[in-house]
């Protein structure tokens, strides 16, 4: 919020100078950085706030911490929709939910796994090789009529290997969702 | 010991003295335990009548209360309870048994996944998945219930694992570093809210069942007088302010007092502490007070902006933030003229619009006449328990609460058939105490099964059932918002309540005559033991006045 008056001195504040801390609606992609007790239920519990309070998961990421009594899931999820104090403020009535962190995207780095199946034969897997050679992506499958190709990077990078390969004939694809940390020296 | 003994140590531990159940196959080896272990056990007929209990020995204590069922069908019919607990943040821990743990995930006979069906609805809950956890767990469950925002938590024993023989050691912390509620307030914030107040010319402060739960009806009134700034308080809240005091509104919301809402409509300040501007308070929330500024003390973050922008949130509990905030306030030595012109302007709205009913010219019992003489009739004394529906905001009108913890009603959830058992739960809790209950005919015959509880046990209860032979509420909307169509309302004049009560082994009475209503409830609260009274009102009467579903508080009818 911000700060009216200063605290401790007799002026008076002025209603009128009051702004409200409202449902905070960013309008952009929020990466949240989750620490929580390695539990049996505590994904469900998540999952299932998530869906109470009609908050929508783009993508979500589970897996081991260096401690092995707490897990990471990095979710991401619109803030254009969302109002992204209230998933936290809710996220964190969790009990087994020890921290979250709203990442900074200019502070953070994020990478997610995705492969491709790509149909290519002919000439066509020439130029799929060149695409791959661009966004070092790994081709690690090779048959008469496809390829399947390793990606890594943020998602929008995936978005775009996605799109130059899709005119080729994407067969399948997955994609891991995006997993996060933040710049240097300290902790999330 | 077995694990169910060194439960038991755990419930003494946390100065459990009384707990509510029914057993069944997987909590046979609990009951056991409970055989010679020294704590009160009350024999509920229904486990929902068990929960709802719980809730009402909590709601009057202000101690966590303890419900049991056994697994599948015991548990489930728990349901409600746990809901209720939620949505009006009531201490209770839940016992529930589970199947054999190599029964689990199989459909095995009375396996219910409890954990997951309450999930949406719980504070916290644990799965045992080891003997050894069980002492732990437990204080884990009473702390998480009983701090911060209070609520219900379940905790499900696998009966093979109850079995258990363990070490039991006393456990005298716990440890939970996910959970740590915020409870002193932040300095800063509150120095600027009292800033705020002592420039506001239109402050209202407005007053949920935090203040009562969280022990701060004397802060607040200290606040309130220490300049005479204007209280209302929600369903909720009622208690949390003397309802007698001059500087008090009314109930705001739905079915509130026109001089409450319409303070708050035109208020340019409004102090919300422990309360979550929930939509039978706020009404249309777009035109919900659209000239005021808030400032918002609750103990949960998650209340705060959830549906009304704050503008000074304060986090933390009310007990320590309202000191705090009346000595800011005070410092700041504002002048108390400037809020002269905001009392003429309440007391307009006070004497245009009292609250009021047309009472019968005959023996007629309106149902505001029967709240009104069963106050006369205690004294206004009594701790108070309601069910849902017209009954319960008549009662939440006309009956004036002076202290907190004296009403006790389903306010977030609406759970018909509340009342009763949450009355033989504040009875066990507050033995000392006048003890009633305002049923509907609708409402009561849902948990009706307690009074045979209540016979057996010899718990002190006076049931007065406001029957006007309706789903009254319902019947209300469905005259005046669907052309008084009357679907599936009319309930007739079934069951016979004064038979049906000597069944049970209570005193059944029925009364129908104004002129000697009062000294005839005097009559039924003086005879021993449960006594169900059968109050027949008028039957179509209408509870205003209302603020009709979706319109703004300042068009108020009725």
């Amino acid at each position: 919020m911000t700060t009216v008056g200063e605290p401790g001195t007799k002026e008076v504040l002025s209603l009128d100078e009051l702004e409200a801390v409202s449902g905070l609606r960013t309008g952009r992609k929020h990466i949240l950085a989750i620490l929580v007790e390695n539990k049996p239920g505590v994904l469900t519990r998540i999952a299932g706030l998530f869906a109470r309070r009609g908050f929508n998961i783009d993508t979500l990421a589970v897996g081991p911490t260096d401690d092995e009594t707490v897990s990471r899931i990095t979710l991401t999820l619109d803030g254009a929709v969302h109002p992204i104090d209230q998933v936290t403020k809710q996220l964190h009535k969790l009990v087994n939910v020890l921290k979250i962190r709203d990442l900074e995207p200019g502070e953070t780095l994020a990478r997610e796994l995705a492969l491709f199946k790509v149909s290519a034969d002919g000439a066509a897997r020439a130029e799929v090789m060149q695409i791959c050679e661009i966004f070092r992506a790994k081709v690690v499958d090779v048959t008469k009529r496809s390829v399947i190709v390793e990606v890594t990077g943020d998602c929008e990078k995936v978005d775009a290997f996605e799109a130059l390969v899709r005119p080729f004939g994407l067969i399948e694809m997955a994609r891991t969702g995006e997993i996060a940390i933040s710049r240097g020296r300290s902790e999330t | 010991m077995r694990a169910v003994d060194a439960l038991m140590e755990c419930l003494k531990a946390e100065g459990v003295d009384v707990v509510f159940g029914l057993p069944g196959g997987a909590n046979l080896p609990t009951y056991d335990a409970f055989y010679d272990a020294g704590i009160r056990h009350i024999l509920v007929r229904h486990e929902a009548g068990g929960g709802h209990a719980a809730e009402g020995y909590a709601k009057a204590t202000g101690k966590v209360g303890v419900s049991l069922g056994t697994s599948g069908p015991g548990a489930t019919n728990l349901v409600t309870p746990i809901c209720d607990a939620m949505m009006d943040s009531v201490p209770v821990v839940f016992l529930t048994g589970q199947v054999r743990t190599e029964l689990l995930g199989t459909d095995g006979f009375q396996e219910a996944d409890m954990i997951g069906i309450t999930m949406p609805i719980v504070k916290h809950s644990f799965m045992i998945q080891h003997p050894l956890e069980i002492p732990r767990t437990l204080h884990e469950a009473f702390h998480i219930a009983r701090t911060g925002r209070p609520g219900p938590v379940v905790v499900d024993i696998p009966q093979d694992l109850s079995r258990a023989d363990i070490p039991y050691e006393p456990v005298d912390d716990v440890h939970l570093p996910g959970y740590q509620p915020t409870t002193e307030g932040n300095q800063k914030q509150i120095r600027i809210a009292a800033k705020a107040l002592a420039s506001a010319r239109r402050p209202v402060i407005y007053a949920g069942g935090g203040v009562v739960s969280g022990n701060a009806a004397a802060e607040l009134l200290e606040l309130a007088t220490a300049d005479r700034f204007p209280v209302t308080c929600t369903i909720m809240g009622l208690g949390g302010f003397p309802a007698p005091h001059d500087q008090w509104l009314g109930m705001l919301g739905m079915h509130g007092l026109r001089a409450a809402n319409y303070a708050i409509d035109e208020a340019d300040l409004i102090v919300a502490v422990g309360a979550r501007f929930d939509d039978r308070i706020t009404g249309k929330l777009s035109e919900f007070a659209p000239r005021a500024k808030f400032i918002h003390i609750d103990v949960d973050p998650a209340e705060i902006s959830k549906n009304v922008p704050a503008h000074i949130p304060i986090v933390g509990d009310a007990k320590n933030i309202l000191p705090r905030l009346t000595a800011e306030y005070r410092a700041q030595a504002p002048d108390p003229a400037r809020l002269e012109e905001w009392w003429s302007r309440i007391r307009t709205w006070r004497e245009r619009h009292p609250l009021g009913f047309g009472d019968s010219a005959d023996s007629e019992i309106k149902p505001q006449f029967m709240v009104k003489a069963l106050y006369e009739a205690t004294g206004g004394d009594a701790i108070v328990t309601s069910d849902v529906g017209q009954h319960q905001m008549w009662a939440a009108q006309y009956y004036n609460f002076l202290q907190p913890r004296r009403w006790i009603n389903s306010g977030g959830l609406g759970t018909m058939g509340f009342g009763l058992p949450a009355a033989m739960g504040a009875k066990v809790g507050c033995p000392d105490q006048t003890v009633v209950c305002i049923a509907g005919d609708g409402s009561v015959q849902m948990n009706m099964q307690e009074l045979a509880t209540c016979a057996q046990e010899g718990i002190d209860i006076k049931v007065f059932i406001m029957n006007n032979g309706y789903l009254g509420m319902v019947r209300q909307w469905q005259e005046l918002f669907w052309d008084k169509r009357y679907s599936q309302v009319d309930m007739g004049q079934w069951p016979d309540f004064v038979k049906l009560a000597e069944a049970y082994g209570a005193t059944g009475i029925r009364l129908q005559d104004k002129t000697t209503l009062v000294t005839d409830m005097q009559a039924a609260i003086a005879t021993p033991g449960p006594v169900l009274v059968d109050v027949r009102v008028t039957r179509e009467e209408n509870t205003y006045p209302m603020i009709a579903p979706g319109a703004a508080a300042r068009d108020m009818v009725g």
